[in-house]
């Protein structure tokens, strides 16, 4: 309703169209969107910004905190009783295995001694539980009750008690956040126990796994237990990780080779958060870089 | 404060302070552990629509950004996917504040439902595209549930408002 030269009065001016502002913000959030699930270039953002949110999810937990731990004080008498008596069966089992254990490990620490190989990885291991599921609908990530004070670090791998369920993404000052092996964006490289073949374990969602860049040809059989193979630098070599259910060589000069995970990925409630104590030195810069 | 259906009732003038203290206690509520549960309310989309309806000119799309980003941040969502639905969502709930306060509080709520519908949608979408994985249909009946909350809430966030009805038979309004 302006006409020509002359302004609105200041007191109806409410800066850009809604439109032009709607525009401009879709625009920021694209960007964002495109910066963190793309690039992951986010993170520093997601600090400064969780010194906001911190306290008050903090406050949020507490009476969920309460509750669990009511929960746990008012466990009848004989449910302890029971897993007493299942515990210590199962210590009995394991200390006679571990008196093995340590006789091997004596005996394999003196053979490589004599054949002058150098020592086995040294992994440093932390307990922790699993408080809840994250609450974003669309990754299969959980939350662990131990963070960065109690020395967790992002990419350690996380086992439970039959083998690997995943992998620790994102660390906070008391909490981590673990994504699942079954999440689409996780991978983690594996070797099969029975010849050493290696490949890329991804997850396909529904809970199951599926091995890539295997070759059509290569020897693998439904039933063969996959391990992690610790090339990344990262994992521990030799954690139980899956078994091999379907092998399909007919689709591509790739074999589509379906995987189960040994341990209870969606289920297990202690868990333990396992690392390398040193990383292994960086690889030499001649090196190509290889794609994925 | 803007005429209503019953518009015989004239409230008090909002106070900002309020509106975000409102926003701040919705975002509390979204942080507390409840695992996936679906059909959960979404707290501050709700609040947040609620102020866009009441008070076009004070909260808009600037508001539904900044707590959209804090709710990537708490909840560990891809940064920006709150922050573009909310920001779409206070755009279309802005632009509707004109005129849905003539309806009665059930058929705002009809108003307001595909909106937020509209809202999950995108971000859906945004996370598919991402490569994510589908979470659901399930994953949609928060918006339903909020819109059932929203009779209930908009009491509740009105009361302050409100001021004693004290019969003055002299008065001209």
């Amino acid at each position: 309703m302006s006409f020509v030269g002359h302004q609105p009065p200041p007191i109806f001016k409410r800066g850009p169209a809604p439109l032009a502002r709607l525009f401009v913000f879709v625009a920021v959030c694209l960007a964002l969107l495109v910066a963190d699930l793309r690039f992951r270039y986010l993170e520093v953002m997601r600090n400064a910004l969780s010194v906001v949110t911190y306290p008050l999810q903090m406050a949020a937990s507490t009476p969920a905190d309460v509750v669990r731990n009511a929960s746990r004080y008012f466990g009848t008498l004989i449910d302890v009783q029971l897993e007493n008596a299942d515990l210590r069966r199962h210590q009995l089992g394991a200390g006679e295995r571990l008196l093995r254990f340590e006789h091997l490990e004596q005996e394999n620490a003196h053979l490589r001694e004599l054949l002058q190989m150098s020592r086995r990885v040294e992994t440093k291991s932390i307990a922790a539980d699993i408080l809840y599921n994250a609450p974003d609908p669309f990754a299969r990530k959980v939350i662990l009750d131990r963070g960065a004070q109690q020395g967790v670090e992002p990419g350690l791998a996380v086992v439970d008690a039959n083998g690997v369920i995943g992998q620790v993404t994102r660390v906070h000052p008391i909490q981590a956040e673990v994504t699942l092996l079954t999440d689409r964006n996780q991978s983690i490289p594996v070797s099969v126990v029975r010849n050493g073949v290696r490949g890329v374990l991804y997850g396909v969602g529904r809970g199951m796994l599926e091995m890539r860049h295997v070759l059509g040809d290569v020897d693998i059989q439904p039933g063969d237990q996959l391990v992690t193979s610790g090339l990344d630098g990262v994992f521990v070599p030799g954690l139980p990780v899956a078994t091999v259910t379907r092998v399909d060589r007919d689709a591509d000069a790739f074999a589509r080779i379906e995987c189960e995970p040994l341990a209870a990925i969606e289920r297990s409630v202690q868990v333990l958060v396992i690392g390398r104590a040193a990383y292994p030195p960086p690889p030499p810069p001649t090196a190509a870089e290889g794609g994925r | 404060m803007q005429p209503t259906n019953r518009s015989s009732r004239i409230l008090l003038p909002v106070k900002l302070w309020f509106v975000y203290l409102t926003l701040f206690a919705a975002l509390g509520l979204e942080y507390i552990p409840s695992g996936r549960t679906p059909g959960l309310p979404d707290w501050v989309a709700l609040v947040l629509a609620f102020w866009c309806v009441r008070e076009p000119l004070a909260i808009g799309m600037g508001v539904g950004f900044v707590f959209g980003l804090l709710m990537d941040v708490g909840l560990g969502a891809a940064m920006g996917q709150h922050a573009l639905a909310y920001v779409v969502l206070a755009y279309f709930t802005n632009s509707l504040a004109r005129r849905v306060l003539w309806f009665p509080a059930w058929q705002q709520a009809l108003h307001v439902l595909p909106l937020l519908l509209f809202s999950q949608v995108l971000m859906v979408l945004v996370r598919l595209l991402a490569g994510a994985e589908f979470p659901g249909w399930s994953y949609f009946l928060s918006s339903f549930s909020s819109a059932l909350l929203w009779m209930p809430l908009s009491l509740l966030l009105l009361l302050p408002q409100l001021q004693p009805v004290e019969r003055d038979d002299n008065r001209p309004i």
